[in-house]
């Protein structure tokens, strides 16, 4: 019994010192965080009108992009052009960006991805072209070996045509013979929410063995080929757009959420900091009258 | 209730206007073409009822009336003519892009660049063109002369459709 109370006793007397000092300290603490926490919520907020003025220009320049992805969609629709899917070689062509802080949208992509090859099995043999590096970033833990090529310093200027014959002449000249394409991008709805899309692309094998292409006139290869490239552009360009405009939304919901949560945090932290302002002029406050009293 | 009622007679002559449009959609499909024509950029028709379209492309020059046979074509730099339902007459330069037409008449034209031709500056277009065909005989790889001799292409018929 004496031997624990020896061990106790200097236990606490440190402890009623701390106690002591950990008003102030708190105090002082709360601050600082106080004050991070309003930094914080200022850069938040910035970004949210940085990410607000490059998402109407986004969504201004999707309008026309739109329109023209719908009509390069149209030829492969209407002459019912199919994939086989029985194929084992699937290339997907990943649409993301460089940028984070955007909420969802870049694991939203990953995870469709993840979900699309356990649902097809270890029987395709899925190969990847990767637009940005956020979604490289994840693929990579897991799939490094699937990865073909990725492109970066994608995603700070809004996408152009040039970009996407990039990406589309990269696709052409590759080594890797893949029966099957999918692109696969965020599809812009509204402000507050856009859908991973899957949009099939077509080598020309596929386009000569469709059904209807029989009712095409006057078709020979170097027209179909030349056709097929552009359209590949074309629909790329198409992916890029939706997919910006989409980013572009989506970090400024998250930044809108990050700055109410902040201010939320304000409030809560100069709460507890006047509270605690109190409690120490209360105590200094006894101290002194009590002192006094003891005279 | 009373803003209920009023809530769902309001929304009558809107479905009505969109059934009527569907309506319209559906008869297009039959007999006039539905004719879109759009770069990256703008869109000058969408899903539009025109007389006939001129369209430059490498197979050579062609005119689409209603009812063309299904075709795809490659547009090569050139005047898109377009001649609307009224008579009205407008002109696009195009760069390059491609044109289908399907066998339910509907046509699209993309290019990567499409102009009307009042936006296009001449003296740009020459000092354009000089300097493409510096580019041609400066050019020391195949695929460079290739890339120059495509921009004299292209700025010899911005000239021409300027003339």
């Amino acid at each position: 019994m004496e031997v624990i109370l020896s061990r106790a006793a200097p236990l606490l007397v440190p402890q009623c010192g701390q106690a002591q000092v950990r008003g102030m300290a708190t105090l002082k603490e709360i601050r600082l965080r106080l004050k991070s926490v309003t930094n914080i919520q200022k850069i938040t907020k910035s970004m949210k009108m940085v990410s607000a003025a490059k998402y109407a220009k986004a969504e201004r320049e999707l309008k026309p992009a739109r329109q023209y992805g719908h009509g390069a969609k149209a030829f492969y629709q209407k002459a019912e052009i199919a994939q086989d899917k029985t194929k084992p070689n699937h290339l997907v062509v990943v649409m993301s960006s460089d940028r984070g802080l955007c909420g969802g949208i870049h694991s939203s992509i990953v995870k469709h991805i993840r979900a699309k090859l356990e649902e097809e099995g270890s029987a395709v043999d899925t190969k990847f072209i990767i637009i940005g590096d956020k979604a490289k970033g994840i693929l990579q833990r897991t799939l490094a070996q699937n990865v073909l090529i990725s492109f970066n310093d994608y995603g700070k200027r809004p996408p152009t045509f040039s970009d996407a014959a990039l990406v589309a002449n990269t696709l052409l000249n590759l080594d890797y013979k893949y029966d099957r394409a999918t692109l696969i991008f965020n599809t812009f709805k509204s402000v507050i929410s856009y859908i991973t899309t899957e949009l099939p692309l077509y080598n020309p094998d596929a386009i000569q063995s469709a059904q209807k292409i029989h009712l095409y006139d006057s078709l020979d290869d170097d027209v179909l080929k030349s056709y097929n490239e552009f359209s590949l552009a074309s629909l790329v360009l198409f992916a890029m757009k939706e997919g910006a405009c989409s980013e572009q939304s989506s970090r400024m919901t998250a930044m809108d959420a990050a700055s109410k949560n902040a201010g939320e945090m304000i409030g809560k932290l100069t709460l507890t900091f006047n509270r605690t302002r109190q409690a120490v002029i209360t105590r200094e406050l006894i101290e002194i009258i009590s002192g006094a009293a003891a005279l | 209730m009373a803003s209920l009622v009023s809530s769902k007679v309001s929304r009558v002559p809107l479905l009505f206007k969109s059934c009527s449009r569907l309506m319209a959609a559906v008869q297009r499909n039959y007999a006039d073409m539905a004719f879109t024509f759009a770069s990256p950029y703008d869109v000058y028709y969408k899903d539009a009822k025109v007389k006939q379209i001129d369209v430059p492309t490498f197979s050579g020059n062609f005119g689409i009336l209603p009812n063309h046979v299904p075709t795809l074509a490659v547009l090569k730099p050139g005047v898109v003519n377009v001649f609307e339902e009224d008579g009205t007459n407008k002109k696009f330069f195009v760069s390059s892009g491609s044109v289908t037409i399907n066998d339910d008449s509907s046509i699209q034209v993309l290019a990567e660049e499409a102009h009307p031709l009042d936006r296009l500056d001449a003296a740009a277009i020459r000092e354009g063109l000089s300097k493409a065909h510096q580019e041609v005989s400066s050019a020391s790889t195949e695929a460079a002369k290739a890339e120059a001799q495509i921009a004299v292409e292209c700025f010899e018929a911005l000239q021409k459709a300027l003339e």
